[in-house]
């Protein structure tokens, strides 16, 4: 089992092909097969996977199951997982069933639907194993595209609109990160994503157009990656297109948008801008810190005053994603081990809460607060799981969300105590957004007569949820499972991180001088 | 002496001869019976010659005193203009014999104009650098106007005409200031002329004419108002004729000149191409935006696209031509899929080019429909269909010769260029049903699609090898 990353990645992809070439019509029968197919298939993908989790070494902080092919121009085709990424792997792997069974309800042209998942796992898989620069850029950009279809087709009324600004959006944060690509390539001259890691890029300040640059190539190379992943993750005040593509999106899209899409901005961040431009991350991580701090109180407070359920979350969502750049640009264990577990929390509890609110959009099809208020009444077991998952979001202590945001706080103080300080503030916003979003749309009398007939969750329905919140509480409980994985990597990333700081930063501080 | 030389021009006397005869056996049988024959005839030619060519030739050599190059640069652009003429010539067969207009002289010309751009791919001389564009030139002059009835195909022809008259004009003046200031016309003998220490101004006045010349054959901005005008009056299999062979020889063309003529003063051009590429980028991708015509949209992409291949050869390096030459062939391999697709769309048998006809598409034929998305994707540059690829090479190209500002400008029209690329995917996908098309009949133009769509997709591998074959065909031509 040499290439058993390849299997994972590509088992989707294969079974896209399947129904491409092989599934004709659109009867009945022809939906329900494409949709056992794509079941199936996310489901061995999920279980295949759990190969690289038990026969991954946590205390081996290089790369490991790594494959290697030649390929054009000099550029590899490289797979391996690191503590950082194995973990990610295993979160799409895990969420996509969940989300193939919250799509049964699908009927409009289901086959280019599961089509469309099959392919956007195989992308978002590779994003996180890839180990050559192009490679990764191959994977990372060509998500767009079943995403764009994702929400163009299935969408909502404003679909066109959403799923254009979201293409272009990300499209033009990704191109400037491939001019940096070219860049870092003449520069090394590989695209090998181990042997960068190690590389040196030269910090020496220049000016361009009279603009003295500190920290010269890295600091431009951050700035075209920060674009990138920036928009991807995404950052204040590039976010905005985030609201409009989750409201439109299909139940399933929001899912994979809130839960995996998100993250490999994270990722991004910690594969590359931070260890590979020290000392560019260096010069903006002031800038980057108060960024964050703004997205977790303004979109907190943006939160507040939404009337649309999914783009409430959405907004909730920009601001727990605050709390993840924060803690990787602390640069230390305990900010970088919360930003990466807070991005698997996150994973399942935005995924759960859009879940939550597809259960009642597929029954009312609306999505406004107004239209709902005394759910609890006739759906108790559905109040109890959006209950959960809404403290969750809050981040209560015994649920994974209270860990990651515990931890980057924790992280944070240590570098810039006032950033902690105003963004621990976002912990009260949030636990007020999220609870006067329960109360409006689960609590109070059933006075509505549109919801007198509404029905609980189906078995269907449950089951999906049984998963996320085992998930959710385990890590809460024992967060230990998570972060002796990531823990070891993320140590040597720092250690990386401060080597090259020492070394890099007093030639560049000389030179600078001289100037 | 001569036996040799003429041995090495066979592939294009075999096909210059073949054309004449079959004017001759044409005209005299008379009426276009032989018209559909005839282009299958060609097509299969142009097949074998390509393969003749791309399997048989090695090495260089050089006939008539330097007039004549045969290299593996002037191989690799044959081989790509062949096959994409002979594509071009199948997928149009069926829809010019439908409309009454499948003529005998359709293949003949078109033969011709092959003809005339592999003695341009070729040339060593300034002269037979003319012989071989005004070939080109008049052949495509008579197929633009080749619907003798349609206003819009005459007029297209005649603005062809006058513009390309034009261009060929100033190309002869700068050829002539050329010839005034190096005292040659071979390449050889330029070539020595502008290294030598002074290169005189006149000089650079001569070749800066013979770039607007060229700019004008590959609709590089500044000089491209013809093409949407003529892309759209033409009849479509012309212009899918239009956007692929020819474009593929001038482009090569140019990159002979500069380097082969030119080499010495590389930084002198570098900056005049660097600024071609750079307009025709966003010309390309703004102008297009508010198309509501395909072939118009096609027209204002073919810009956009030569502005990126444009990219490479203002590099001025081996890898530049290289970039340019992978470019040249991805870029045709999508147009003449795209143009298939764009044959097949009908209404009640009349040809359809509103992009808004599209709606929905993809419930009508998903399969057409999803090789049309993929061709779209990849035209776009969205990794990972192997038009990325394209542009990952100019870039590297671009950048790698201290253009990083033309690089970041390229990704950005890129970003624009995507919007209309998007939009036709959009009136396909998440369209408003409207009236549909006709169902696709021939299974060539099917064929042709598909194979150009599975192209994009399974290209990521190793790009079918052409990689080395450009890299070896750049480094016959710089040095």
């Amino acid at each position: 089992m040499d290439n058993l990353l390849s299997i994972v990645t590509f088992t989707p992809a294969l079974a896209a092909l399947i129904l491409v070439l092989f599934l004709r019509g659109d009867d009945a029968a022809a939906r329900r097969n494409a949709k056992w197919l794509a079941l199936i298939a996310t489901s061995a993908t999920f279980l295949v996977s759990l190969f690289i989790l038990v026969q991954f070494d946590p205390a081996d902080t290089g790369f490991q199951f790594v494959e290697e092919r030649d390929w054009l121009l000099g550029l590899e085709y490289k797979m391996g997982v690191d503590g950082i990424s194995v973990l990610f792997v295993l979160l799409t792997t895990f969420i996509m069933p969940l989300t193939i069974a919250a799509s049964w309800n699908v009927t409009t042209r289901v086959k280019e639907y599961m089509i469309a998942f099959l392919l956007l796992e195989t992308l978002m898989l590779g994003v996180f194993m890839a180990l050559d620069l192009v490679l990764f850029y191959l994977f990372f950009e060509g998500g767009l595209i079943p995403m764009f279809l994702i929400i163009g087709i299935w969408g909502g009324k404003e679909r066109i609109y959403a799923s254009f600004k979201f293409f272009l959006y990300t499209f033009l944060g990704s191109v400037l990160m491939l001019v940096a690509m070219v860049a870092m390539f003449a520069d090394a001259g590989t695209t090998d994503i181990p042997t960068l890691l190690a590389h040196q890029f030269d910090a020496g300040t220049f000016s361009i157009l009279g603009i003295q640059i500190v920290g010269g190539m890295q600091t431009l190379m951050f700035l075209a990656f920060f674009a990138s992943f920036a928009v991807k993750l995404p950052m204040w005040p590039v976010h905005t297109w985030l609201p409009d593509a989750h409201v439109q999106a299909p139940t399933g899209g929001s899912v994979l948008l809130a839960a995996i899409l998100l993250k490999m901005g994270g990722y991004g961040f910690l594969r590359f801008s931070l260890p590979m431009f020290p000392i560019g991350a260096e010069v903006l991580t002031p800038l980057v810190l108060w960024l964050s701090v703004i997205a977790i109180v303004y979109t907190s407070l943006v939160a507040l005053a939404q009337t649309d359920m999914k783009k409430l979350i959405a907004y909730s969502s920009v601001a727990h994603m605050g709390y993840v750049t924060m803690g990787i640009f602390a640069a230390n264990q305990q900010g970088i081990d919360g930003a990466i577990f807070q991005m698997l929390s996150h994973g399942f509890i935005a995924g759960a809460l859009f879940l939550c609110v597809g259960v009642i959009y597929d029954r009312m099809h609306t999505r406004e607060i107004d239209a709902y208020g005394g759910l609890v009444n006739r759906m108790p077991a559905y109040a109890l799981i959006f209950m959960f998952f809404t403290m969750a979001n809050v981040g209560l202590p015994g649920t994974s969300g209270f860990v990651g945001e515990f931890l980057t706080l924790v992280g944070v103080f240590q570098v810039n105590t006032w950033v902690a300080a105003v963004a621990a503030t976002g912990v009260i916003l949030s636990a007020s957004y999220a609870l006067w979003l329960y109360r409006r749309v689960v609590l109070g009398d059933l006075i509505k007569e549109s919801l007198k007939a509404i029905t609980d969750m189906s078995r269907r329905e449950k089951a999906i949820f049984a998963p996320l919140v085992a998930m959710t509480l385990i890590l809460g409980v024992y967060p230990a499972l998570a972060l002796d994985i990531i823990g070891p990597s993320v140590e040597a990333l720092i250690q990386n991180h401060e080597t090259a700081l020492a070394a890099g930063t007093e030639p560049a501080m000389q030179v600078a001088a001289t100037h | 002496m001569i036996q040799a030389d003429l041995n090495t021009i066979l592939p294009e006397v075999v096909l210059a001869v073949y054309a004449m005869v079959a004017l001759l056996v044409a005209a005299y049988s008379g009426k276009d019976a032989l018209a559909s024959a005839l282009t299958w005839l060609t097509a299969a030619l142009m097949a074998v010659l390509a393969a003749w060519i791309g399997f048989g030739g090695s090495g260089t050599t050089v006939a008539f005193h330097g007039m004549f190059h045969d290299d593996g640069f002037a191989r690799f652009a044959k081989v790509a203009v062949l096959l994409s003429a002979a594509s071009v010539l199948v997928i149009g067969r069926d829809y010019m014999a439908r409309r009454d207009i499948l003529r005998f002289e359709y293949p003949v010309l078109v033969a011709l104009s092959v003809a005339g751009m592999m003695m341009m791919v070729s040339a060593g001389d300034l002269i037979a650098l003319y012989m071989g564009l005004e070939l080109q030139s008049l052949a495509l002059y008579v197929v633009a106007a080749l619907r003798r009835d349609s206003v819009k195909s005459t007029e297209a022809g005649l603005k062809y005409f006058v513009l390309g008259a034009l261009s060929s004009g100033l190309l002869l003046y700068g050829a002539s200031l050329i010839y005034g200031f190096a005292g040659t016309t071979t390449f050889d003998g330029i070539i020595v002329a502008a290294g030598a220490g002074q290169t005189p101004v006149g000089l650079l006045f001569g070749l800066v004419f013979v770039i607007a010349g060229l700019a004008f054959k590959v609709s590089a901005v500044p000089f491209h108002m013809w093409t949407p005008d003529v892309y759209e009056g033409a009849p479509t299999p012309i212009t899918a004729f239009f956007a692929t062979a020819p474009k593929v020889a001038a482009m090569a063309l140019l990159a002979r000149v500069l380097h082969d003529a030119f080499g010495g003063v590389s930084a002198d051009w570098g900056q005049v191409i660097a600024v071609l590429s750079l307009l025709s980028m966003f010309l390309g991708a703004i102008a297009a935006i508010s198309q509501t015509n395909i072939k118009r949209l096609m027209a204002y992409s073919s810009i956009a696209h030569m502005g990126y291949a444009l990219m490479g050869l203002a590099a001025g390096t081996a890898f530049g031509v290289q970039a340019m030459l992978i470019y040249m062939a991805i870029y045709v391999t999508m147009n003449v899929g795209t143009f298939a697709f764009i044959l097949g769309m009908e209404r009640d048998g009349r040809p359809v080019t509103e992009i808004a006809s599209l709606n929905l598409y993809a419930r009508q034929e998903p399969g057409r429909a999803l090789a049309m998305l993929i061709l779209m994707f990849s035209l776009a540059g969205v990794p990972p269909l192997v038009g990325f690829f394209g542009k990952f090479y100019v870039l590297r190209a671009a950048y790698e010769a201290g253009f990083a500002w033309l690089a970041v400008a390229g990704v950005i029209a890129s970003v624009i260029g995507a919007f209309y690329y998007l939009r036709i995917v959009y009136y396909m996908y998440f369209g408003e049903e409207g009236e549909g098309l006709d169902k696709m009949q021939s299974p060539v133009l099917w064929g042709f699609l598909t194979a150009s769509a599975v192209a994009m997709v399974l290209g990521v591998v190793n790009l079918f090898g052409i990689e080395g074959a450009a890299a070896a065909a750049a480094a016959t031509l710089v040095n």
